[in-house]
């Protein structure tokens, strides 16, 4: 039997009638046509599916969409404002955080709530932090420059250099 | 891969949801956090006829201390505890399994109550309730009962929850003063259940006699494993690194693990003897620094 739910998706209500069984993720993609989320696993462990639910992350492979009723949800396409992008999507480009850019939206979503708690990570804190996410591409190294460059854009403090390093 | 369907309710009380569970008997599921359940469902290992959706329910997420108890309610959130102030000082047992249980987004919507509930051996929270001696109050329409840890585990995936009832809060007894814990898995990668985990509560003495011990173990038994020969070897002893390695071994020789992906019974027996070693070390170093 169908129910009735209504979800705000990056501030927008929307109301809508949906099976129980549908995912949070087949809604935002499927039903809403926002294809920016992710679907990598589908078993909850590579974190591609992250949004943000009431501001906390979760993965939407693993979340139905009726637990979303009358509350807020921000994908990707939330991020930025206008032309001007998030300081977490202008530190993944300025930090050449992602190659193929697959894992890059779940990415975000997690370290724009982690930044969200605390904005000066170590960056063990960065590497615990996005635990929950796989990146088969850029060995993470330049994910964690790219979290500490959104961070200190975040504080107000000098940018940390973008030169590549080389490990 | 999506779930089997399934009709879906969220009671406003915990009565209502009590209600609906006696009504609706077997072809009804407690839906918590959901991150058991949910991907059990989109596998079909489970097929619930009816998912009772309990996260509207107010007044059951709670952690405070209360008539010599460390109360938490059951749908208290994993991350929850990583925060908690009072677990943060008093409790760092819950602080070294944070990090360790699933990851972040998992630990959004995890609650304790269900990683519990859940009767999973290869879950971490059971194993250190067991080093703390919890009990876990369980409420029907006829009222609440409490259940001592060591009687909650039935079986995989069975507990002392039985139909029409829902797990509503773990109660652990403040520990003495000079008592401490620690928790530590073994796991392939972040994010995994345990190859073997072993959770450790020691209480000592001013001579640094063992006055109360708890060792609980993670996925190397069909259910949730208290390590009885190691705490006995223990307790009324003054602890010295001789007595703790031989409890170590006998937590190795007791404890039942499988052969499967994550290790043969033997590697596994090594690990649980290693853990258990270092987490008694730890517990009696943070006993006596309390
Ligand atoms: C990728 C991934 C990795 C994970 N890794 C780990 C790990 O390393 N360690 C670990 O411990 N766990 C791990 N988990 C499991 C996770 O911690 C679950 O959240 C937890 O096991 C169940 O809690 P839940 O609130 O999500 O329960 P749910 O999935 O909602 O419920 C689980 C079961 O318990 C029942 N139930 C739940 N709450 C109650 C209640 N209050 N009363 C009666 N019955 C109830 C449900 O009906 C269901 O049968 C992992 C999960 C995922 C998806
Ligand atoms: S698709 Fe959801 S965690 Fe991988
Ligand atoms: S950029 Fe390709 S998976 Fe991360």
């Amino acid at each position: 039997m169908e129910k009735q739910i209504t979800v705000t998706i990056n501030g927008e209500a929307k109301t809508l009638n949906v099976e129980p069984r549908l995912l949070l993720v087949h809604l935002i993609r499927e039903n809403l046509n926002m294809t920016g989320t992710h679907i990598g696993c589908d078993t909850s462990s590579c974190g591609a599916c992250t949004v943000l639910m009431d501001g906390k992350a979760v993965k939407s492979c693993t979340v139905l969409a009726v637990q979303a009723d009358g509350k807020s949800v921000t994908t990707v396409e939330g991020l930025a404002t206008g032309n001007n992008l998030h300081p977490i999507q202008e530190a993944f480009k300025e930090n050449h955080a992602l190659h193929c850019g697959f894992c890059t939206p779940g990415m975000m979503m997690r370290a724009v709530e982690l930044l969200d708690k605390n904005n000066n990570p170590t960056e063990e804190e960065i590497r615990w932090g996005i635990s929950g996410n796989l990146c088969r591409c850029t060995g993470y190294n330049n994910i964690v420059r790219a979290i500490q460059y959104a961070g200190a854009k975040m504080r107000g403090d000098k940018l940390p250099s973008t030169d590549p390093v080389f490990v | 891969m999506i779930p089997a369907p399934f009709d879906y309710s969220t009671p406003a009380t915990l009565k209502e949801a009590l209600t609906l569970l006696q009504q609706l008997g077997d072809d009804a599921k407690i839906l918590a956090g959901g991150h058991s359940l949910i991907p059990m469902m989109k596998l079909r290992l489970a097929s619930p006829a009816h998912l009772i959706d309990i996260n509207k329910i107010p007044g059951l997420s709670y952690i405070k201390e209360e008539g010599g108890y460390l109360k938490i309610g059951a749908m208290t959130r994993e991350v929850d505890l990583e925060e908690s102030e009072i677990i943060r000082k008093k409790f760092p047992i819950f602080i070294d399994a944070s990090k360790l249980i699933a990851d972040p987004q998992v630990r959004n919507l995890g609650t304790v109550g269900g990683n519990i509930a859940h009767g999973d051996a290869a879950n971490d929270q059971p194993a250190i309730m067991l080093a703390l001696r919890a009990e876990v109050v369980i409420t029907s329409l006829e009222g609440e009962r409490v259940v001592p840890i060591d009687e909650f585990f039935f079986g995989f995936y069975t507990t002392a929850v039985q139909q029409g009832e829902i797990l509503t809060e773990i109660r652990i007894p403040t520990p003495s003063k000079g008592t401490g814990s620690a928790y530590h898995k073994m796991e392939r990668k972040a994010g995994d259940y345990a190859i073997a985990g072993a959770a450790v509560q020691v209480s000592l003495d001013g001579k640094g006699t063992c006055t109360q011990i708890g060792i609980g173990l993670t996925n190397v038994n069909a259910t949730p494993m208290r390590a009885f020969r190691s705490e006995e070897a223990l307790k009324g002893k003054k602890l010295s690194a001789d007595l703790i390695e031989q409890a170590a071994q006998l937590a190795a020789e007791d404890c039942n693990p499988s052969d499967d992906l994550r290790g043969s019974a033997d590697y596994k027996r090594t690990i649980v003897k290693a853990l258990t070693k270092r987490m008694i070390h730890k517990a009696a170093e943070r006993a006596v620094n309390s």
